[in-house]
């Protein structure tokens, strides 16, 4: 779009004053007459079946006021977690949930419940389960399949199967080398032996990336009731359109017994994509209690075991390179610890960012999923590229070299890169760059905004306010083709009885590209119905009108109509004009937001269904220095930038943001967070903030900075694609690279590159006693 | 910042677990949770122990409050006064989103014994603005959008206006450790970093 007033415009978003002033209510600040409090009782270990409970002490005890447990669920079908469980997959999960008039009465019952459990074989460590006669996650077996052709949902489409490799295959282990057995899925294109023919150079290296949880600030807490045979629910979740049906499914109801509020969401980060599976557990319970209101707070604790993590890999690759550089055959090998659930898509994420990010002549990827009794993982901002840091995919567009050029300048590149690697005393100085890429856009989304006689623009977001801001962003394109002053706008987000249009998931950078799409076509269809009003009264054709002022009038300075009037006369016509006729092809959910704001106005309402040619993908640029202390093993991060080619800019601030908070996110995976467990009983041992810390604010520099290209992409009618994956690669590999460069990649090939690694390495010139063990 | 187990605040948390742990009454976790008021259900006051009915200073005004012993400030505050602004983000002292002043120091209120704020004056996020005229710190995050999901904001607000009444005219890397006991997720802390600095600038001005 040329020419605008918003779009690339920084702006306060309408819910900040909330925020600051602490009126902003997320899930737990809500309070019901009469209200509940549950509290779960979790697995003690790794994997187990209960044989039986006893809560006949607890339901005993004044207050106690039920008991929810997995035969109280709908079945969702094979292999797919629910919120309780019979047979825990690991320690944490919850097993059965008690609702009590304070939560220190439901903490004290849950103590009273006798739960008989029958241990099971577990395993923590992937290539443990691999091992010849090594333990399974599950009776069923150790490794998801490939996806079966023809199967339904997400978590439907794939079998579990046992695969074993042999001690030959075993054999590379001991030398620090990622066996490489049967894989579950592969894929190759180009001449691989032609390839490493070729190559004057040919490195086959392993690398160890570690899990860390997501650990949103906000846990996955949630109070519910029922009213009328309907579920109320306050939850905290990235999505809002998205995660009423999954919270109908988890319940056992339709989508329209469901009224969803999530107005504030303290961060996700993937964990609570569509939601959370355990926000059910309230609801249910108020179910079984004749609705009386029921508020589960999620622990620290908690959310570590239930909200979700990153899956780690241990990928080994064989690269050839020609002399300038070129890659000409990329031989990769990855197995992912899927942990309990999923089955995860991360490792093929990682397979297509490899041949995007490095793009070799000839390329081969395999992989294998398998199942730990570890807890569940999801996406977490920027799965698979990060940790890779397919097939050859067709780009809508790509800017990278401009990206890298902008960037390599700002960050003085050559200045710093001319000191990098000498030693002053104990510190050494390293430089680093990496690419960080992530799909960034979907389609084919429904948008659904009124232009109201009181002369405002409401405009309907179906998207999840989890602080990207996008959730407003949105609005900023249909203020811009109405050209509707901002003032003027206002934006009903955040509760599905308000009536939300279909909308994307809040998660993989998908937003901003999708719904920007969306409102741009539901904009411009407000817009035809404003010109052919105004066309009706006032003669001529529609085209003869253009707005402005918040008028619709005969181009030029010619007579109209003002968008008050047009508001009126719109109601008057009815039919598609106010709403009480709506577009076909646009999702059941729209039309009934739609049904609920018919005859308030002139309706804009559709479907994105502007075409695309490629794959859209966004990029950043990390640009990293360091300093290491080869006395200690610290590394300091010293200065960052991140460049983003995300097409054209909407909200400069936020967007800066994203990319700056984004990096923190991938610069703590390669510096400092991992999760821990003890593999002899299969617990974890870091189990909060404490032991697996984020960035602090003293850990990154007193400033940092970052920069987008702002260059549009052309196969989207606004040009914006979404940002919150890729930063998190590009912190990620800039710093690893530039740790490398500082003192060498053989100090470490895993991830977090803590003190201890760096030390055990310099000093006895030997990596870690067990290079390739998961979760260390 | 001030730690919650100092002496001056007189019954600590620690002290009080292990106190409840030797006496067997409860489980130590139990610290944590929310206990509601009630005759019934409430543990009745053994002699010589806490009073239940307690009158707290809270954002200048003085509230009559029903307190179990082993209550956290965090909790009180969001549970029976209302003033939910204040986030529980780890309730065990890991984060700071529960941060609030109390006399005007910066405290975790998830690791604060409610009875120990008797006669101390308690201030959270609520009581910054004077009714629509936000703080100037609260202004400054506004004008420069200083937070993103905004769950750390209240905790970090009042960990930076405690700062400020300290130290009113701090340099970026003096503000950075003023407030390190926070932590955010989102993790623009360079934009929260401009926001405050903004805010103390603002400060000053209005002073
Ligand atoms: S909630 Fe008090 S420090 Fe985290
Ligand atoms: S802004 Fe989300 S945790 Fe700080």
């Amino acid at each position: 779009m040329a020419d605008t007033k918003y779009i690339g415009q920084n702006y306060t978003p309408p819910d900040l004053v909330a925020k600051v002033t602490g009126r902003a209510r997320y899930a737990e600040d809500f309070r019901a007459e009469g209200m509940l409090f549950a509290k779960l009782l979790t697995s003690p270990m790794p994997h187990c079946r209960v044989r039986n409970i006893d809560a006949s002490a607890a339901l005993a005890m004044p207050g106690v006021k039920g008991i929810l447990t997995a035969d109280d669920l709908p079945d969702l079908g094979p292999n797919v977690e629910r919120a309780l469980t019979n047979e825990p997959f690991y320690a944490g999960e919850p097993i059965l949930a008690v609702a009590a008039v304070d939560e220190l009465t439901a903490a004290e019952a849950v103590e009273k419940i006798n739960v008989d459990l029958e241990p099971l074989p577990f395993v923590v460590d992937p290539l443990d389960a691999l091992r010849p006669g090594g333990p399974d996650a599950r009776t069923t077996g150790n490794v998801w399949g490939a996806p079966m052709p023809g199967g339904v949902g997400p978590n439907a489409a794939s079998p579990v199967k046992t695969i074993k490799w042999t001690g030959e295959q075993f054999a590379d282990a001991d030398e620090g080398r990622l066996p490489m057995g049967e894989p579950t899925e592969q894929w190759a294109y180009g001449d691989l032996d032609a390839g490493f023919g070729n190559a004057a150079l040919v490195l086959d290296e392993t690398m160890v990336v570690q899990s860390t949880g997501h650990h949103p600030m906000e846990t996955r807490s949630a109070m519910a009731y029922w009213q009328n045979g309907k579920l109320y629910i306050h939850a905290s979740t990235q999505s809002v359109a998205q995660t009423l049906p999954n919270v109908a499914r988890w319940c056992g109801i339709m989508p329209q017994q469901v009224v969803l509020i999530s107005e504030y969401t303290g961060g996700g980060f993937g964990s609570k994509g569509g939601g959370a599976v355990s926000t059910c557990i309230p609801a249910m319970l108020s179910k079984k209690l004749n609705g009386v209101p029921v508020m589960m707070r999620i622990t620290r604790e908690d959310e570590n075991y239930i909200g979700r993590a990153r899956t780690n890999m241990s990928g080994r690759t064989r690269i050839g390179f020609a002399k300038d550089g070129r890659i000409t055959a990329l031989d990769l090998f990855i197995v992912q610890d899927n942990g309990s659930y999923g089955p995860m898509g991360d490792h093929r994420s990682a397979g297509l960012a490899a041949s995007i990010i490095y793009q070799p002549q000839a390329m081969r990827w395999r992989a294998i999923s398998v199942l730990t009794n570890t807890p569940p993982r999801s996406q977490q901002r920027s799965p698979g590229p990060m940790q890779a840091n397919g097939q050859r995919a067709k780009l809508t567009s790509a800017f990278i070299v401009e990206a890298l050029d902008k960037g390599k300048q700002a960050f003085r590149w050559d200045e710093r890169k001319a000191y990098s690697g000498q030693r002053r005393g104990a510190k050494v100085r390293g430089v680093g760059v990496a690419v960080g890429p992530h799909g960034s856009g979907s389609i084919g989304f429904d948008s659904l905004m009124t232009l109201r006689p009181d002369g405002k623009l409401y405009v309907q977001s179906g998207v999840g306010n989890l602080g990207t801001h996008s959730v407003m962003d949105l609005a900023r394109v249909a203020a811009e083709v109405l050209a509707m002053p901002w003032e003027k706008v206002e934006v009903v987000w955040g509760d599905t009885g308000k009536g939300v249009p279909w909308s994307c998931l809040s998660v993989g950078s998908q937003t901003t590209h999708a719904m920007t799409r969306a409102n741009f076509a539901g904009a411009n269809d407000l817009k035809r119905k404003l010109q052919e009003i105004a066309a009706k009264d006032l003669g001529g054709s529609p085209d003869d009108y253009e707005l402005s002022n918040e008028r619709v009038h005969r181009k030029g300075a010619g007579g109209g109509l003002t968008y008050t009037q047009a508001a009126k006369r719109a109601i008057e016509l009815g039919g598609k004009y106010d709403g009480h006729e709506v577009p076909e092809d646009i999702n059941v959910m729209t039309k009934g937001a739609a049904a609920k704001h018919a005859g308030l106005g002139v309706m804009g309402v559709a479907k994105d269904n502007y075409p695309r040619n490629g794959t859209t993908y966004s990029f950043v640029i990390g640009f990293a220095e360091v300093e290491v202390d080869v006395e200690t093993g610290k590394v300091t991060l010293i200065d960052y930038l991140g460049v983003g080619d995300v097409g054209t800019v909407i909200n400069p601030r936020s967007l800066l943001a994203q990319i700056k908070g984004g990096s923190c996110l991938g610069i703590a995976h390669a510096l400092q967070q991992k999760w821990v467990f003890d593999p002899k009983y299969g617990l974890m041992l870091s189990r909060r903030f404490h032991y697996s810390k984020p960035l602090t604010i003293l850990d990154i520099p007193a400033t940092m900075n970052a920069d987008a290209v702002g260059l549009p992409d052309p196969e989207t009618p606004v040009g914006a694609r979404g940002v919150g994956e890729p930063p998190v690669g590009a912190g990620y590999g800039a710093v690893l690279n530039a740790i490398a460069d500082a003192v060498g990649v053989d100090v470490f090939r895993r991830a977090p590159v803590t003190s201890d690694l760096v030390l055990m390495s310099l000093e006895n010139k030997k990596r870690m006693h067990e290079p390739l063990r998961a979760h260390v | 910042m001030d730690q919650p187990d100092s002496p001056r605040s007189g019954v600590t948390r620690r002290a009080f677990i292990k106190g409840v742990i030797a006496s067997g009454a409860v489980a130590s976790s139990a610290a944590y949770l929310f206990r509601a008021g009630g005759e019934i259900f409430g543990q009745t006051s053994a002699p010589g122990s806490v009073e239940r009915l307690i009158t707290l200073n809270v954002n200048g005004q003085m509230r009559r409050v029903d307190v179990m012993k082993q209550e956290t400030l965090a909790m009180t505050l969001r549970y029976k006064l209302g003033l939910t602004g204040t986030k529980i983000g780890c309730d065990r002292a890991e984060c700071g989103a529960c941060t609030v002043l109390i006399d005007d120091v910066p405290h975790y209120s998830c690791s604060v014994l409610t009875h120990t704020v008797r006669g101390r004056k308690v201030q959270t996020i609520e009581g910054l603005a004077n009714g629509d005229q936000l703080h100037p710190v609260q202004q400054a995050i506004v004008d420069e959008q200083g937070f993103q999901c905004a769950f750390c904001m209240p905790g970090f607000t009042m960990a930076a206006v405690g700062f400020l009444k300290t130290n009113p005219n701090p340099t970026r890397q003096q503000l950075a450790h003023g407030i390190s006991g926070n932590l955010c997720r989102c993790q623009d802390y360079d934009k929260i970093l401009t926001a405050f600095m903004r805010g103390a600038e603002y400060m000053r001005r209005s002073s």
